[in-house]
């Protein structure tokens, strides 16, 4: 290696791609983990299709991964890459418009047959020249072929030898950027050392043969290295979205000091928060996976009737189904949290693509005067903490909460200090308790406006609820105009003093000044970094965003007209810019949507943002 | 020992009943106000331990009339909501009362797989033959060629049966009662309670405004009415008629009914009702008797015991994990797995 210069880098992004059987989230997240662990920063962006396995080597059946590593926090995956691994000719095709004008492109040689270049749909049988890759470092090395050579002694079939083809790849990538390759043995034997010992040395074999072959051979100049982020001090982990959301719900429980329930039915992409629920027998979590959507959600509303804390998960359709037992779960009060994991929209839409188009159905998709908590998590490891917030919203203040995430926050992963759990609040519902002599009314409110919470099975708590109107008292069958007019009214206001205990609102940037960029939920990432571009250019901007979406929280205006210019950029049509401008009517709010099944690239949101100034 | 004692007047709430004069749906009320203090005893459960769920329909406002913990619900969602219930607290007795459209119709799936998981309910099913509530439209159980609002030509769909439906779906419990027969509902009650397991009574309701004398051909008539249908009892001989001179036999693998002293038959050929069997063969037989060819099913038609009682292995599997797991709390969970420490 001494013929090789080893380079400092601040960031790298890399995109691992191939067919959808070719493993490349596997890949993705090995490199991501491992750099993790040596104390990068990171963020991924799983990009995949939505059927299991296209047909092979075609643009459809392209699957993808992003990690973007970072000698400091890093907040989005990365618009372009710096390295694209294809693994075939279509893999090529779906990402050139990703490569950096510096870009290295590693392509599986074997791969690129008249067939493969056909089906792929290029033009010509020169996909370089076709693509325009000439002033890349293009390396194309016969990678299923030396995988095969390096696994000739262990007697495996062809089939199962291409099928470790992607840690060659692997192996690649950890000699260009310097990362040891012990995480990826480790996690190779806990997974295949039991079941099949070949499997798990075959591919630690692979990963070596990917290694060397990079080492030795000439075609990659250069050796970078990202140092270690300076991150604050703590215990760190991996995680993604959809499991610290269950993990959240995981908390909200224990610091309730009720039971987890989990009503769900599989869809993409929220599925991982039920199977991860599945797992957490061990904290007494129980899971029913549903019939059908619409069960899901009508068994967690039965478990909080019960006095568990219950919880259903959906994205897409799956909401439209819940709409209306959510109603039933606003009147009869009970304390239930519905995830919504966007997607592309509407009807099936793109469930493997992300969007922030459901919003609208989130405040307004019920039958009735029937207003719920929304909330909204931004980051893969925040989903935590706003998975716990809704579950506390929920149960103290009796109401149904909706807790929105998106496909690119629930799939892809980032670093998280580890809380503890002693840093977190309580949680304390109104449960009742009988009192001698004292008729339990079970619509009698407390000061933030909620409800009893009385659990079938306790003496003298007999009750019955529904979802006809009700008395605001005793909670028997009312159709006295006056009442439902006083329950519709409080009902609302309920909702709305939820704002009386959310934290205050925190601007990035500016005081005051030219522009305030507003965004909400899963862009969060991608927002700061371009704010925070413009601001180390001396621009006047600041960022705004909400976690807390009905009800907003206290102070939105003080911050508003602070600034000349205000923008709105969201994964939709503006649902969210319309919903300030209803309120907020003395402000002009532009709107920047984006409805393509991506996440925004920092690049575009510049682009737009530059105009205003 | 139960430190407990209930009178029917202890589930009777303080609500004015308001179904329509006449309506079957009283009796059933009363035989239900009825079974509760025997069952209490037999299950040894306090009556805080009782919740009732209903979904839509006349027959869900049922809940509104029992002094207990009670959910009128949404349309066709009782199943699927008391299924909750039950698993989020399997210590409860779950009741669901709903109708031949909330259960059969718009609520069919849950009804099916609340059935499949032999989750610990007991299911009333009130079973008039037609939408009372919104005004006498027809039901999947109406009669094909019924004319209705909404078949004002008559119906060209062909009815289910609500047995058929359940045991086809393998339930291990299904018994079906007479509104004006109200110890026989009583009694049908007590045993679906009693059963571990998924538990569908239906109960024949007579809709005197939209839907009269729909099942009066056979159970009309008190006087008539032994002759029409035939009482099950586990371990009895299948017999019926006001002399209980007439029997079911199993002929040409189908069920016949006979008279004893006629044709050559003697009380030796009539079956004994097994009601505890697992084969599904002779209770689907029994459950799809329509008059006038046979005489209705009425009783406990299948009571089978079943270890997989959905809420019970739920509990059991938690307790098993919890038992041998490393992770005990939350703090354990977040750093399980791979971590890593910055200083």
């Amino acid at each position: 290696m001494d013929n090789v210069n080893v380079r400092q880098l601040q960031d790298v992004v890399i995109r691992f791609s191939g067919d959808s059987g070719d493993g490349m989230q596997l890949t993705g997240t090995l490199f991501s983990d491992t750099s993790a662990l040596l104390g990068n920063g990171i963020s991924t962006f799983p990009d995949y299709p939505a059927e299991i396995r296209a047909p092979q080597g075609t643009v459809a059946g392209v699957s993808g991964f992003q990690v973007h590593v970072g000698a400091s926090r890093v907040d989005n995956p990365g618009d372009y890459c710096d390295v694209l691994v294809a693994m075939n000719p279509a893999a090529l095709i779906a990402n050139r418009k990703w490569l950096k004008p510096t870009a290295t492109v590693i392509i599986d040689g074997d791969t690129m047959t008249e067939d493969n270049i056909k089906k792929a749909g290029f033009k010509t049988l020169d996909p370089i020249k076709e693509l325009d890759l000439e002033g890349f470092n293009v390396i194309i090395p016969d990678i299923t072929t030396m995988t095969k050579e390096a696994l000739k002694d262990l007697g495996m079939d062809n089939k199962a030898m291409v099928k470790c083809k992607n840690m060659f790849a692997l192996g690649m990538c950890f000699w260009m950027y310097n990362r040891p390759d012990d995480y990826a043995r480790r996690f190779l034997d806990s997974k295949f050392a039991k079941k099949n010992p070949v499997v798990a040395e075959a591919n630690k074999l692979v990963i070596e043969a990917g290694y060397n072959f990079a080492a030795n051979t000439h075609q990659i100049a250069n050796n970078y290295f990202i140092a270690p982020a300076q991150l604050e001090e703590g215990v760190y982990r991996s995680i993604n979205g959809n499991t610290a959301t269950a993990w959240g719900f995981c908390a909200a429980s224990e610091k309730s000091g009720l039971p987890l329930f989990c009503g769900s039915y599989p869809i993409t992409p929220a599925t991982v928060i039920l199977e991860e629920l599945a797992k957490r027998k061990d904290l007494g979590v129980k899971t029913v996976q549903a019939e059908d959507e619409i069960a899901g959600i009508c068994t967690s509303i039965g478990a909080a009737y019960a006095g568990n804390f219950a919880v259903t998960t959906t994205s897409g359709p799956g909401i439209s189904l819940k709409s209306e037992a959510m109603g039933l779960a606003v009147m009869a009060e009970l304390p239930i949290v519905v995830v919504d994991v966007q997607r592309g929209g509407p009807s099936t839409g793109l469930p493997t693509k992300t969007e922030q188009s459901d919003l609208n159905q989130a405040l307004y998709g019920r039958n009735g005067e029937c207003p719920m908590v929304v909330i909204a998590a931004s980051s893969p490891s925040d989903c935590f903490h706003y998975a716990f917030m809704a579950g506390k919203i929920a149960m103290e203040h009796m109401t149904p909460v909706i807790l929105l995430s998106d496909g690119f926050i629930a799939n892809g992963s980032e670093p998280w200090r580890i809380p503890e759990m002693k840093d977190y609040p309580a949680i304390v519902p109104p449960i009742v308790e009988p009192r001698e002599g004292e008729e339990f009314l079970p619509y009698a409110r407390n000061e933030k406006l909620a409800r009893g919470w009385a659990f079938p099975g306790k003496a003298g708590l007999q009750h019955r609820i529904g979802g006809l109107e009700k008395d605001h008292l005793r909670g028997t069958i009312s159709h006295d105009p006056k009442n439902h007019q006083e329950m519709v009214t409080t009902r609302k206001q309920k909702v709305e003093k939820v704002a009386d205990y959310l934290p205050e609102l925190d601007v990035y940037g500016a005081e005051s000044g030219d522009v305030l960029v507003i965004g909400w939920g899963g862009t969060r990432g991608h927002l700061h970094s371009t704010v925070k571009q413009l601001l180390d250019e001396g621009k006047s901007v600041a960022h705004l965003h909400f976690n807390y979406i009905y009800p907003l929280q206290k102070g939105v205006e003080d911050i508003l007209k602070r600034y000349k210019r205000i923008i709105v950029c969201e994964l939709n049509e503006g649902q969210f810019a319309n919903y300030l401008r209803q309120q907020f009517q003395k402000y002009e709010f532009e709107s920047f949507g984006k409805t393509e099944g991506q996440p925004f690239t920092v690049v575009e949101l510049r682009e737009r943002i530059e105009k205003m100034f | 020992m139960a430190d407990f004692k209930y009178t029917p007047a202890d589930f009777k709430s303080d609500q004015q009943v308001k179904w329509c004069p006449g309506c079957g749906d009283h009796a059933i009320l009363n035989a239900v106000q009825r079974a509760m203090p025997e069952v209490a005893d037999a299950l040894d459960k306090p009556h805080n331990k009782f919740t009732f769920v209903s979904g839509i329909g006349c027959s869900s406002r049922f809940i509104y009339y029992m002094k207990t913990f009670g959910f009128h619900t949404i349309h066709g969602r009782a199943n699927a909501i008391a299924t909750g219930i039950k698993t989020a607290n399997p210590d409860l007795s779950v009741w669901v009362c709903t109708g031949d459209g909330d259960s059969l119709a718009i609520g069919g799936n849950h009804f099916i797989h609340a059935i499949r998981r032999n989750i610990d309910l007991n299911v009333i099913l009130f079973n008039n033959e037609i939408y009372g509530l919104t005004k006498g439209q027809y039901s999947p159980t109406t009669k094909l060629g019924k004319i209705t609002k909404t078949s004002p030509f008559g119906t060209v769909e062909k009815p289910f049966t609500p047995g058929e439906l359940v045991i086809g779906a393998k339930g291990t419990f299904f018994a079906r009662t007479i509104d004006q027969e109200v110890v026989l509902t009583k009694d049908c009650l007590v045993a679906a309670a009693k059963h571990k397991g998924m538990a569908v009574t239906e109960a024949l309701v007579n809709c005197m405004i939209f839907n009269d004398k729909t099942h009066a051909m056979f159970a009309g008539d008190k006087a008539t009415r032994e002759e029409h249908t035939i009482v099950l009892k586990h371990g009895e001989k299948m017999l019926f008629g006001k002399d209980k001179n007439k029997g079911l036999v199993f002929e040409n693998m189908r069920l016949k009914p006979v008279t004893i002293g006629e044709d050559g038959y003697t009380i030796d050929d009539i079956l004994v009702h097994d009601a505890k069997t697992a084969d599904t063969t002779l209770h689907s037989m029994l459950a799809a008797m329509k008059y006038p060819e046979y005489p209705v099913a009425v009783g406990v038609i299948r009571d089978v015991d079943d270890e997989n009682v959905y809420d019970q292995r739920v509990q059991q599997q938690v307790e098993e994990v919890k038992a041998t797991a490393k992770i005990k709390c939350v703090d354990d969970l977040l750093r399980s797995g791979q971590t890593w420490e910055i200083r």
